[in-house]
């Protein structure tokens, strides 16, 4: 399911994450055919970026070096890179790809996010075990501070076979304090992250 | 703000198993880089970098079991112990971060015989940083970063500015990788290995060369002198996107040239020194020439280390850093191994000899897969 500012915008599911990403791209009526070249983890990450409320606003606000994307998960590009593997595995039947190799890095996701929306500023793809709040928050936190960037696109994108999962937050400095924008800290992010649990 | 010192560091190739011997090596011009043949790498002979299992192996047995560990373990392990020996500082408290630095990890685990072994989940990066966090006692959950080629920059921007932040007081960083048919079948299907050993910035430059290599940086807010009577530290650093295409460098230099550009005019230093990422790529080489020419720092000396010991990948962006730290304590210029004439169409002053010369600043570049780019700038105080 896909649940955008705390609200279920579409209840689809399904265990094959082809089928799922595919049925998310035709229900928004995306057009963007470069994502059909994706591998799934990049898929999954622009996806969530692309349902992100406010992210086609503040492309025009920002400029595209005061953009930045984090992105953190737990299996890095394994998913793409058993794929490779399987090209590779039978001498006799050799067809590695370079329109699959090039996944087999997780910051890839994050230029094809950069392609998309113009983006220039600091990318950075953490692996930890979990979704870890604490350190993604102390990161954004002084890339913030120290003027490095304004604007952040952050989250949990992690995909292992059809086990998927993401979580994507728009990060901006702001003196609003109106209902509905949350503070950027662990606590909060953290209950965000459980919901979809 | 608070400084960030360099504490040690340590160098494995196959030039050497530490920053001295690979120093010593590249000095006296001699290359890593061989005709190799490996049957689980590659059916047929190629140029690569590969540091002799045998010589890891027994290495290893002198302080543990290698049997215990995959080939990359052995490697980072070796790295690790050699850096933190070299150092008064205790890392097993919690004002320590150890950061992992690699694009692939214990990649081999796909293949069957290496996963009987030792068993599924050691594949997952996080669980390869585990392992060498409680290997060493250091009590943070470790962090690893994996941005293609620019990991090992990356993972030194990262650091010096987790500490600055005051979130840590040291940051242990390590970057392997190492080469298997995985890494060398995917770089082959792009066309990008080179002939022969790789020639950075060369006419007849013709792609890469792998590697495979393993570095360790200390970063600590203590001040250390490492560099004889000076300190040696870490200054500002920022990565950038190039928004252009997944594979291939922009034509414009652009994400390097805001990446530099950003250095430029945050930090007070003059840069003496570049340490290119010259992975001997037509389009790579090129692409930094702009970007340097477009920066302004056309006249400024640069060389590459790739003809030494190849694209260590994740390993790249630490063990060209420390050379470049070398570079500062020693006052030497290494040269460009493979470099003859000039191959990119902006002339840029490539060193094609070793340069004596006083140097306080060295900045290190890199680009890579993803359309991503770092620059980061080193000095002596």
């Amino acid at each position: 399911m896909v649940i955008v500012d705390n609200k279920s915008v579409y209840s689809g599911t399904s265990a094959d994450f082809g089928e799922f990403s595919a049925s998310i791209y035709k229900h928004f009526t995306i057009s963007y055919p470069k994502f059909h070249k994706m591998d799934n983890l990049s898929k999954l990450a622009f996806l969530s970026v692309e349902l992100l409320s406010g992210s086609k606003k503040s492309d025009h606000k920002y400029k595209g070096d005061e953009i930045g994307i984090i992105l953190m998960n737990s299996s890095s590009s394994l998913d793409t890179d058993r794929h490779h593997q399987d090209t590779i595995i039978d001498r006799s039947n050799y067809f590695p790809s370079p329109s699959v190799f090039v996944y087999t890095l997780p910051n890839v996701a994050i230029g094809e996010i950069s392609i998309r929306h113009k983006i220039f500023g600091e990318g950075n793809f953490f692996v930890m075990e979990k979704f870890n709040p604490q350190f993604i928050v102390s990161y954004i936190q002084q890339l913030f501070y120290n003027e490095i960037i304004k604007c952040c696109i952050a989250g949990w994108v992690e995909i292992d076979g059809n086990d998927y999962e993401s979580v994507v937050f728009l990060i901006e400095k702001t003196d609003r304090t109106d209902k509905g924008i949350a503070n950027f800290e662990p606590g909060t992010i953290q209950k965000i992250y459980n919901k979809m649990k | 703000m608070t400084d960030v010192f360099i504490s040690s560091d340590n160098i494995i190739t196959s030039l050497g198993f530490s920053t001295g011997e690979n120093a010593a090596n590249m000095l006296a011009d001699n290359t890593g880089i061989q005709l190799t043949e490996n049957e689980r790498i590659a059916p047929v002979p190629f140029y690569a970098s590969l540091i002799n299992s045998e010589q890891l192996y027994d290495r290893f047995s002198t302080f543990d079991d290698p049997d215990k560990f995959t080939r990359f373990e052995q490697l980072a392990i070796c790295s690790l112990k050699d850096a933190l020996s070299d150092t008064e500082i205790d890392f097993t408290d919690s004002k320590t971060l150890f950061i992992l630095s690699t694009t692939k990890g214990n990649i081999d685990l796909l293949e069957k015989e290496n996963e009987h072994k030792f068993g599924r989940e050691r594949i997952y990066l996080w669980n390869t940083a585990r392992l060498l966090q409680s290997y060493f006692k250091f009590l943070n959950e470790p962090v690893v970063i994996s941005n293609a080629c620019i990991s090992g920059v990356q993972a030194i921007i990262t650091g010096a500015r987790l500490i600055r932040a005051n979130l840590f007081e040291n940051v242990v960083i390590n970057g392997t990788d190492i080469i298997t048919e995985f890494v060398l079948s995917g770089f082959n299907s792009f066309q990008s290995l080179s002939t022969g050993p790789c020639r950075p910035f060369d006419k007849t430059r013709n792609g890469l060369s792998l590697g495979e290599g393993s570095g360790t940086i200390i970063l600590t807010s203590k001040p250390v002198m490492s560099g004889g009577t000076n300190y040696i530290l870490v200054g500002e650093g920022f990565s950038t996107n190039d928004a252009n295409h997944i594979s291939g460098p922009s034509r414009t230099g652009e994400g390097l040239f805001i990446a530099i550009n950003r250095l430029l005019k945050k930090s007070p230093l003059t840069v003496d020194y570049i340490s290119a990422h010259g992975t001997a790529t037509l389009y790579n080489d090129e692409m930094e020439s702009i970007a340097i020419t477009r920066a302004g720092l056309q006249s400024v000396p640069i060389n590459s280390f790739k003809g030494y010991w190849g694209h260590t990948l994740g390993a790249a962006g630490i063990i060209e850093s420390i050379m470049g730290i070398w570079s500062i304590k020693n006052s030497v210029i290494l040269n460009t191994k493979g470099y003859n004439e000039s191959g990119v169409t902006n002339p840029i002053f490539i060193v094609n000899k070793p340069v004596q010369k006083e140097i306080n600043t060295c900045l290190k570049i890199a680009s890579g897969f993803g359309g991503c780019n770092a620059a980061l700038i080193f000095y002596k105080k």
